[in-house]
Parts: C-alpha cells; sequence; structure tokens
C-alpha cells in the first residue's frame, strides 16, 4: 500500500515537471515586455541638444497633450528606416520629442541636415542614463504618452506601416 | 643594465598605480550589477555585460547610490521600468512561489526517499 502511494507521488512529480518543462519549451527564450499596459510615465532629465541645458520632464511635458518620444542616433540604421514615418507624424501636428542616445553632437546634426527633423524638442542623452530612467529596452525605441502622462504604448524598434497607423488610431 | 631593470620596475609602479586610481565598482555596487539582467543579451547580468544599456544602467545604478537609494530601493526602481524580469533574484509573489518552493519540496521528498532506503526509522 505504502509502495503504491509513493509511486503514485513519484509518477504525478515527474508528470508535472515534465508538463513544465515541455510547456516552457514552447515559449520562447526571449522575452518581451508587455506593450500596452499603461505605465506612469517616469521622471527623466537630459541636456536640450541645441543648448545644451538641463532639462526635466516636469518641465518638458505638459498636461492635456499627446507626447510622442523617440529614442534615435545617428548610428543606428533602423533610425534612419523608421524616419519618414516621425516625418509624416511631425506633418499631421503630433508634438514630438526626441532622445539622442549616446551620439555625437554633429553626426546626429547631420543626421537631422539629411532627413529632416522631426522633433519639437531634442534632448542629449550622452551616458544613456535618460533612457533607462524612461525604461527604454534599445534603439530606436518609441513611446506614446497620453493626456494624463501615461505611456499608453511602447514600440521597440523601428516604427513600421502597421505601427504608423496604430498611432494615428491612438492619438485621435 | 641595472638601469634597465629600474626603468622596468619603474614604469611597472607608474602603471599599476594607474590601474588602481581608475574608479573600480565597490562591493554593493558589484552585487546589485550582478542582480540585473541585461536588456540586450538576456542571458547575462550587467555586470558581465558591455554592451551599451549595461553600461547606462551600471551608470544609473551609481547615480541612484549616491543620491542615497538603498539596494532594496534601486531594484524597486527597475523593477517600476522593466518588470520583475529584470531581477535576477525575484521577490516571492503569486507568479514565483512555485519557483521559490519547488527546490524544498523537492528536497523535502528526496530525503525522504534517502530515509526510506536507508531505513533510518525502521525498528
Amino acid at each position: 500500500m505504502k509502495n503504491k502511494i509513493f509511486v503514485t507521488i513519484s509518477f504525478v512529480l515527474f508528470a508535472f515537471c515534465f508538463a513544465v518543462f515541455y510547456l516552457g519549451l514552447q515559449k520562447p527564450n526571449i522575452y518581451t515586455p508587455k506593450l500596452d499596459k499603461q505605465i506612469e510615465l517616469p521622471n527623466f532629465a537630459g541636456n536640450d541638444f541645441f543648448s545644451g541645458e538641463k532639462v526635466i520632464s516636469d518641465n518638458l511635458l505638459k498636461k492635456n497633450s499627446y507626447y510622442i518620444i523617440n529614442i534615435w542616433a545617428s548610428w543606428c540604421i533602423p533610425c534612419r528606416a523608421e524616419h519618414s514615418f516621425l516625418m509624416a507624424l511631425k506633418n499631421k501636428n503630433f508634438n514630438l520629442l526626441g532622445i539622442n542616445y549616446k551620439d555625437n553632437n554633429s553626426n546626429a546634426q547631420s543626421f537631422l541636415n539629411e532627413l529632416g527633423n522631426p522633433y519639437s524638442k531634442i534632448l542629449s542623452d550622452k551616458n544613456g542614463v535618460t533612457s533607462i530612467e524612461l525604461g527604454a529596452y534599445g534603439v530606436p525605441e518609441t513611446f506614446i504618452v497620453n493626456k494624463e502622462k501615461k505611456i499608453i504604448k511602447k514600440i521597440i524598434g523601428p516604427i513600421n506601416n502597421e505601427n504608423f497607423n496604430e498611432i494615428l488610431e491612438l492619438i485621435k | 643594465m641595472k638601469k634597465l631593470i629600474f626603468f622596468i620596475t619603474f614604469f611597472i609602479f607608474l602603471s599599476n598605480n594607474y590601474l588602481l586610481a581608475v574608479d573600480k565598482p565597490s562591493e554593493l555596487e558589484n552585487k546589485i550589477f550582478k542582480n540585473l539582467r541585461c536588456l540586450i543579451c538576456q542571458g547575462q547580468s550587467i555586470y558581465d555585460s558591455q554592451s551599451d544599456f549595461a553600461e547606462s544602467m551600471k551608470i544609473v545604478v551609481r547615480k541612484n547610490l549616491e543620491t542615497g537609494m538603498s539596494e532594496k530601493d534601486i531594484y524597486q526602481f527597475m523593477k517600476k521600468n522593466y518588470g520583475e524580469w529584470v531581477l535576477y533574484n525575484p521577490e516571492i509573489n503569486k507568479g514565483t512561489y512555485l519557483l521559490w518552493s519547488l527546490p524544498i519540496i523537492l528536497f523535502v521528498i528526496g530525503g525522504a526517499i534517502i530515509i526510506r532506503k536507508l531505513g533510518v526509522f525502521k525498528k
């Protein structure tokens, strides 16, 4: 009798472990954060790209207005690919805030001269601290911030057609 | 020859001094670095990684320690920005209780098996 219980428990345990590992194998190894969860926009600070003055997020983002925060760099090839979408968003009168990640100022300037400047304000993030304070995962990355200063959407990687339409849908 | 040895020793002494002068992370900083996951190379901690984002995270940790944040506060700050996933030592909650309790359960069962096999309590 005791032996039977022992065998049953062992079997159940084995089956449980098997199921956990089997299900684990089905999941992709690469973590993708939840992008649609609304989170409070963290406070962040940086230096103005042109004047070098220190700017804090509270003074930068006004309530009752939507913002698109975009992290970019001149050395980042996908940033080049998404730039036309950013210019299109600018033409639709959206507030775009750029964060220039670990970049050389003159390279960044020629990038903007070549492709156009879609941003109403750019912060220079020389050591990457601003991006970490914002909770960024890489370059390029785009945050959609609503009127209550909550991040309602994060786009990791370059903006594509689908993302672009989604942004238009979100900010009506 | 003596002069050469003198210069070599002098040079080693100088370079060693220079290396020591470079800002080395403290023990606490290293402990925190080892418990934070790198965002780019996800199998590594930021302690092991030299990616741009890992380096930025190290700067943020240092900056926060300087402003008087405790180790726990820093973990909370990172958790708020990146989720529980960023910590290598996740806290006990409903999503992780199995993770924490399974080794103990397996240890107890294993111990029970050994005791049974050895017949410790058999009269």
